[in-house]
């Protein structure tokens, strides 16, 4: 690639062509201002903090819009950029209804750095936000939308439309009163948002935001009366670490167990052992279609299945493709599964009266706090989660307990429902419950490892947009000998714009695959929008290789193999699609509007 | 099919499917329909494959693609510098006695809304003001009694002669 050379700051720069002036800033550890720009999402250049001034030329650039030229000679932070940007900032203050020592985003706000770094003062513009008329929209379960903290950047607009294809998010009005607005302004649990938080991760303000139950879990924490029970999903323990000082892509499960036990959670439990069982149950559901499909002939059988276990997804195909629910597994996500379990089975074990049983969960995601709500999680006659905590979340209470995490010596989860294998740990990635459901299922049919080099299936894993695999099962055992010689074709797509894509072939007939896995997020659930911020694509790269890297040290690396989750058929759900495990582990969803 | 997914579906026919037919079709439902109702603007979005809050943000951006319903005859007076120094406010007090509504109000009986614009290119004729598609220029609070006056009586006139419509 041909190299442009430059001039930033007096120092000399060389940099491959079609970089931006703020990229090549950036290669010099120069910091520029940006607030708009996300290194996930392309180029909008609507706030101008990013200011930069070229030498002999009067207008100043956007230099995160602006390609470097060669013989260009910047300046960075001349006087004129350090008054344009901080005129800038002070228009931003002026229609921001700052109140950071009550705002959620104190400490983290990307324009509150900025009015700090600048010295934004009292006395600068006067203050407009009485003047306007903001919607605070606080009816979501997950997200709130609090227009008054919106500077208008648009990334969430562009997250929405880029990263996902929804457009749940658009800008609306003009002048004075544009804004990002849902369809007709309706609160956004009532429109196509999946919840996914792909926004809240990437909102540099607090207007968009999760909704945090950090006080609803201290005050259960504090009820003498109360068990608590938490569960933590696969990819928290991948990232939680990041939010508290750690470099991304550190394994930390033995310290998150034991602050979570600091934290004073009775029971330390986790959703990796119900990602396990999700194997058990989803795989089961599919030879069961397969068995109907290519047997019984049934039309009613619908093929391709989909996977369930991102709510992201699950909200998404309610609104935009109903005419495919019948393809989505009924098994609930673990999550949901986890819930229903801890309220009959677990809370008997330990002798605990569910009604005194407090449910917590600890996810890469918002989504799950929505799903956790939805009237149908209520299969143990209790509400199957009672709060869920985002990976952030989870931080924010750590360091509120003062609790030196670097320092903790790693703790073991409590048993039972506490022990997991690799596959369940792969469920964080991309691709990761396609490879733990295609080892489980093609040992059940065949009685022999999946023909992949050390469990691996590798087409399955990776950043791909959407990835096909497929299996030749030979000499099934007696039960599954229909199953003799079929190819059995999956296809996994991460992020609902992929999504989209595979499902879209699925309409028109034109996707020939059993099985189909999808996760709402980009990278999968480690790219979740409850994970610690930034997430980008170099985060989500060593995230993952993390989740690997865990999956390979694990003793046990196939789902049916996990002696609780033997353990739990045996006591308790009798076997797999049995009749509890249809009252307690699957679901039915709900069409959903258009907009 | 409902009559509002068939007059999306030919308006789609004949624009096309691209995000560049969005205007066309919005204009052609407001033509037919007076406004853009929420059902209008998720069919829109079908039929267009695009979000329907992505529908949303382009009609509100525009003044006269309306997303509520408004009377027959929308009065939009200019609000803008040389109007408003030429006693634009006086035509708007005018307009809200005769017809009994408040600026951004419609009638009960659905005949009049009356409603703010930005400037429409009258300046130099202002007071202005648009009745639908027409201008009204150089208005007194008399023209504007006698406007009204007239509107009604045209709509009296449909009602005792149908055959007018
Ligand atoms: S969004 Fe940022 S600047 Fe605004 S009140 Fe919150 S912390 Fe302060
Ligand atoms: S909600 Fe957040 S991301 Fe969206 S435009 Fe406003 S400030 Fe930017
Ligand atoms: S949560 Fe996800 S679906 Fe909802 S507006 Fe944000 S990015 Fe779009
Ligand atoms: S960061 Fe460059 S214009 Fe916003
Ligand atoms: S200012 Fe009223 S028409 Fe121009």
């Amino acid at each position: 690639m041909s190299k442009i050379n430059l001039v930033i700051d007096h120092i000399q720069v060389s940099v491959e062509s079609g970089s931006t002036i703020l990229e090549a800033a950036k290669k010099m550890n120069i910091k520029i201002p940006t607030l708009c720009h996300h290194e996930d999402l392309c180029v909008a250049g609507n706030c101008r903090v990013c200011m930069v001034e070229q030498v002999g030329s009067d207008r100043l650039l956007p230099s995160c819009a602006t390609p470097a030229a060669e013989g260009m000679e910047i300046l960075t932070n001349s006087l004129k950029v350090r008054n344009a940007r901080k005129s800038v900032i002070e228009l931003l203050v002026s229609e921001h209804r700052a109140e950071c020592t009550r705002c959620y985003k104190n400490g983290t706000c990307e324009l509150q750095h900025l009015s700090s770094e600048y010295l934004i003062g009292e006395d600068s513009l006067i203050d407009l936000v009485p003047l306007k008329e903001f919607t605070i929209d606080y009816f979501s379960p997950s997200i709130i939308k609090d227009d008054s903290k919106c500077i208008r950047c648009q990334r969430c607009v562009r997250s929405c439309d880029q990263l996902q294809n929804i457009g749940a998010l658009s800008v609306a009005y003009k002048g004075q009163k544009m804004k990002i607005a849902s369809f007709f302004e309706k609160p956004m649990y009532e429109v196509v948002c999946t919840n996914c938080g792909q926004c809240v991760n990437r909102c540099p303000t607090g207007a968009l935001i999760e909704r945090n139950y950090i006080d609803e879990v201290w005050s259960a924490i504090n009820d003498p009366q109360k068990h608590l029970v938490v569960q933590t999903a696969p990819a928290v323990r991948i990232a939680l670490g990041e939010a508290l000082g750690m470099e991304p892509g550190k394994i930390v499960t033995g310290k998150m167990v034991a602050a979570l036990r600091r934290l004073g959670f009775d029971s330390v439990l986790d959703t990796d052992f119900s990602a396990d069982l999700t194997i058990i149950e989803e795989g089961n559901e599919l030879l069961q279609r397969l068995k109907g499909a290519l047997v019984d002939k049934d039309p009613n059988v619908k093929l391709p299945m989909t996977t369930s276990c991102s709510p992201g997804w699950i909200k998404y195909i309610e609104h935009m493709y109903p005419q495919l629910l019948g393809n989505v597994s009924t098994a609930k996500s673990p999550q949901q599964m986890f819930g229903a379990l801890a309220k009959t089975y677990y809370a008997n074990k330990i002798n605990v009266e569910p009604e005194n049983m407090v449910s917590v969960s600890v996810m890469p995601c918002t989504a799950k706090k929505y799903e956790a709500n939805r009237p149908e999680m209520h299969s143990s006659g209790y509400k199957d989660v009672d709060l869920v905590l985002t990976t952030r979340e989870l931080a924010r209470m750590i360091q509120q307990a003062g609790i030196d995490f670097l320092a903790l010596e790693n703790e073991e989860y409590d048993s039972i429902m506490g022990m997991s294998t690799g596959a369940a740990v792969i469920f964080g990635a991309t691709g990761g419950v396609m490879e733990a459901a295609l080892r489980t299922a093609y040992e059940v049919v065949t009685g022999r490892d999946v023909p992949f080099d050390g469990l691996n299936i590798l087409p399955v894993r990776g950043m791909e947009e959407v990835k096909e695999a497929s299996i030749k099962i030979e000499n099934p055992l007696p039960a599954w000998a229909f199953l003799d010689g079929v190819e059995l074709k999956t296809c996994v797509a991460h992020g609902l714009a992929n999504a989209k894509k595979v499902m879209d072939r699925v309409v028109k007939g034109e996707a020939n695959y059993h099985f189909i896995e999808i996760m709402a997020c980009p990278g999968g659930c480690l790219g979740g929008g409850g994970q610690p911020i930034p997430t980008n694509k170099e985060i989500r790269e060593k995230r993952t290789r993390a989740i690997y890297e865990e999956d390979a040290g694990k003793p046990i690396r196939k789902s049916h193999e996990n002696p609780e989750v033997i353990k739990i058929y045996d006591e308790f759900l009798v076997k797999p699609l049995g009749h509890k495990s249809h009252e307690l582990l699957h679901t039915s969803y709900t069409e959903r509007n258009r907009y | 099919m409902s009559e509002i997914t068939n007059l999306v579906k030919s308006l789609a026919e004949k624009h096309g499917r691209y995000q560049e037919s969005l205007l066309p079709i919005l204009q052609g439902v407001i033509e037919q329909q007076k406004f853009l109702s929420e059902e209008a603007m998720v069919e829109i979005a079908r039929e267009l494959d695009i979000s329907a809050a992505r529908v949303f943000g382009t009609a509100s951006f525009y003044s006269f693609l309306n997303t509520r319903p408004l009377g027959q005859y929308v009065i939009r007076v200019c609000r803008t510098i040389t109007c408003m120094m030429h006693g634009k406010n006086q035509i708007i007090q005018e307009l809200e006695k005769c017809l009994k509504i408040k600026l951004g109000e419609t009638t009960l009986d659905g005949k009049f809304t009356l409603l703010e614009t930005n400037c429409l290119g009258q300046c130099h004729k202002g007071p202005a003001m648009l009745v639908n598609d027409e201008p009204y220029t150089q208005l007194t609070p008399e023209k504007v009694r006698d406007i009204i006056q007239s509107l009604k009586m045209n709509e009296a006139s449909k009602l005792s002669n149908p055959d007018l419509n």
